[in-house]
């Protein structure tokens, strides 16, 4: 994000989140109708083909998402409400990262572990509590988890090498 | 009286032990739901759905219709307590009830809160009892011209009621429709906006999308805002609610208008959010001291309270009788509903009299577990907020991976459940609503295939939508919701301009 000299240096403004989310929808817009225009908008033998009704969301949608983005075109000089400050983006970053780690270690280690690792990694690097904590609480959840879905619901989570060598 | 009869029965069902014991379980497992941020009724009921699978369907709704009532209840406790709305509709809440709580009188704020939530329920079971088995009868003679202007009004009234800008609410409500029109269209058979990709087929399931944008998108809000829940401590005295409660009847038109607009949005899916605003904004208008809102007025904490629990409760009429539900986590329970092996809609009076009546008279005394609950465990879920976010944030992210997961049982769902978590996080920074957005995903099959029902029955004529008097008077209500911003834009500019005038 890059940042314009007349902020304030702490904190990043709406203007550029605003332009490329609007830019995005458009973007999603224009996905939908080419699509629809592909399966037809038209009317078939037997009533209105299937692009009939998304084509005309495809449209709304790029007219209402094309209209942020001229407004805030239009508001380009003028005054920038604050987005969030650095600090906050940094923290959202610091819980956005560990989650998709998160997700992927579920993929890999089964959901049980990668829980273990996510709940301890964030009472250590955000809450900063001593290991003996740390270690009852993060083994605990999953450990309640396990017993609540695979003992007494009987609903499969993913699973991992770990659980298979245990013999689940 | 038939419904009186019917109802005696249904209390008999409910009042049984173990269904008494699930209220008690719902009710409480709701209440911490409402609480914790990131976890509301929608996807908190959509993460347990998995688990009543094997119990009996009475019980289940039971216990999930009261997670829902707890949930609605404890969105006030985090509304007034920490200004922080546990759940979309009690945002309204936080505007008067968090002043109150700061000047001292959050005892005060939160009997107000639940007692008009408590009455705003009864007044809509009520309507429930006696509308539900009439609108049953009566939406046999409805056609799909009928059905699409009906959901014509509901997207229309977001546009016209919402806080947001209306494009960006336009455009909210049109990428969930989009979403939603992804996958394989049911009619033709053609895919549609896969673009080759093999996990897109199924399309996307607003179970995922809820779980990701209000669970792990709050969770995100939340962090930004540090790690630290600031709050004021309240304790509930029996004097203070005794106090409170004879205060409350000089506020009787504000509790009748809230209801009326609580019931319309619910029963027309507009939901607890959008009714919780209106109602607000109403009271606002209509009060003798306008000023006094947004720094501790109880009508402000009565009327959204009051909308948003009618709206949540008579969101249920049209789940039941017509089988379109009224809100987000009325949709969810009516995918418990199929899965549970029945078919929502007037057959189901007839045919499922003990689930029916049962469910409908555990609304009544849910409700009255429920506000006798909240009024004494205050204290208790005012400390579990002060658990550090920093252990409750984990929790939440892997019950909502968890969730996410046993939608489908497929990985694929849970990073989408990310990509929603980050649409919803950049939503709610840039004033994007999401509630229209989650009901375009919800209800976007049907009122696309009402929409092309109506559109072969005239040949592809619009003129259906004012060929009788009924569809006609809905689909020109829809027109004028449509186009009420407008109105409020022009007067804004002739505001604007006046006012640069006077200060150049």
């Amino acid at each position: 994000m890059s940042e314009k000299p007349e902020t304030s240096g702490q904190s990043v403004g709406t203007r550029w989140p605003e332009l490329i989310v609007a830019a995005v929808l458009m973007l999603l817009a224009v996905l939908v109708i080419v699509d629809s225009l592909r399966v037809g908008i038209g009317w078939a033998e037997d009533g209105p083909r299937s692009g009939y009704f998304p084509f005309y969301i495809g449209v709304l949608l790029l007219l209402s998402s094309g209209s942020v983005l001229i407004g805030q075109l239009l508001r380009w000089r003028r005054d920038d409400p604050e987005f969030a400050e650095r600090g906050q983006i940094a923290l959202v970053i610091a819980v956005l990262v560990p989650m998709a780690v998160y997700v992927g270690l579920i993929a890999l280690l089964g959901i049980y572990l990668a829980s273990l690792a996510l709940i301890a990694y964030f009472m250590r690097r955000h809450g900063r509590y001593g290991w003996p904590l740390t270690g009852a609480v993060s083994v605990g959840v999953p450990l309640f988890f396990f017993i609540v879905f695979e003992r007494w619901f009987l609903v499969p989570l993913p699973k991992g090498p770990i659980e298979n060598l245990l013999g689940f | 009286m038939e419904e009186i009869g019917n109802l005696m029965h249904g209390f008999g069902v409910a009042l049984t032990l173990p269904n008494v014991g699930f209220m008690l379980i719902g009710i409480t497992l709701g209440v911490l739901i409402g609480v914790l941020p990131g976890l509301g009724g929608a996807n908190g009921i959509a993460i347990l759905l998995p688990l009543t699978f094997s119990m009996n369907p009475t019980s289940a709704i039971i216990m999930l219709s009261c997670i829902y009532w707890g949930a609605l209840f404890g969105g006030a406790i985090t509304s007034i307590l920490f200004n922080i709305p546990g759940e979309p509709w009690s945002v309204a809440t936080t505007f008067d009830g968090y002043p109150m709580a700061q000047q001292g009188r959050a005892a005060q704020a939160l009997t107000a809160a639940f007692t008009s939530s408590f009455v705003g329920a009864l007044f809509a079971v009520v309507l429930i009892t006696f509308l539900a088995p009439l609108l049953a009868k009566f939406a046999l003679k409805f056609g799909p011209a009928e059905f699409f202007a009906v959901q014509l009004l509901t997207f229309c009234s977001f546009v016209g009621m919402s806080k947001e800008p209306p494009a960006k609410v336009l455009a909210a409500m049109m990428l969930g429709f989009a979403l939603a029109a992804v996958g394989l269209d049911s009619v033709t058979g053609t895919l549609r906006m896969t673009y080759g990709v093999p996990e897109l087929l199924k399309g996307f399931d607003f179970l995922i999308a809820v779980i990701g944008l209000f669970g792990i998108g709050e969770v995100l809000l939340t962090m930004e805002e540090g790690l630290a829940f600031k709050g004021k401590s309240a304790y509930i005295n029996p004097k203070v609610v005794l106090q409170t409660w004879a205060e409350l009847p000089r506020y009787w038109m504000t509790f009748l208008r809230s209801t009326a607009v609580g019931c319309w949005m619910g029963i027309t899916p507009g939901g607890a959010t959008p009714a919780s605003f209106m109602s607000y904004g109403l009271a606002l208008r209509s009060s003798k001291d306008p000023l006094s809102f947004g720094k501790g007025q109880i009508e402000g904490v009565v009327a959204p309270e009051t909308a948003a629990h009618a709206a949540g409760t008579s969101a249920l009429l049209p789940m039941l009788t017509l089988g379109i539900p009224g809100s987000p986590t009325a949709a969810v329970l009516l995918g418990g509903l199929l899965i549970w092996g029945l078919q929502p809609g007037p057959m189901l009076f007839i045919e499922q009299k003990d689930f029916v009546w049962g469910l409908i008279a555990s609304m009544y005394l849910g409700n009255i577990v429920g506000l006798l609950v909240v009024l004494t465990t205050v204290p208790f879920w005012a400390s579990i907020l002060r658990i550090p976010f920093s252990v409750i944030a984990p929790v939440i992210i892997v019950i909502c991976a968890i969730g996410a997961y046993t939608v489908h049982s497929s990985m694929f769902d849970v990073w989408l459940m990310l990509v929603f978590g980050v649409v919803g996080y950049l939503f709610k920074k840039l004033k994007y609503p999401l509630a229209p957005m989650v009901l375009a995903l919800v209800l976007g099959d049907m009122a696309e295939s009402s929409f092309r029902q109506a559109m072969l029955l005239s040949q592809g004529s619009l003129s259906i939508f004012w060929s009788n008097p009924l569809v006609g008077s809905i689909a020109g209500l829809a027109i004028i919701m449509l186009l009420w911003p407008l109105w409020g834009v022009i007067r804004g500019w002739a505001k604007a301009r006046e006012r640069e005038r006077r200060v150049w």
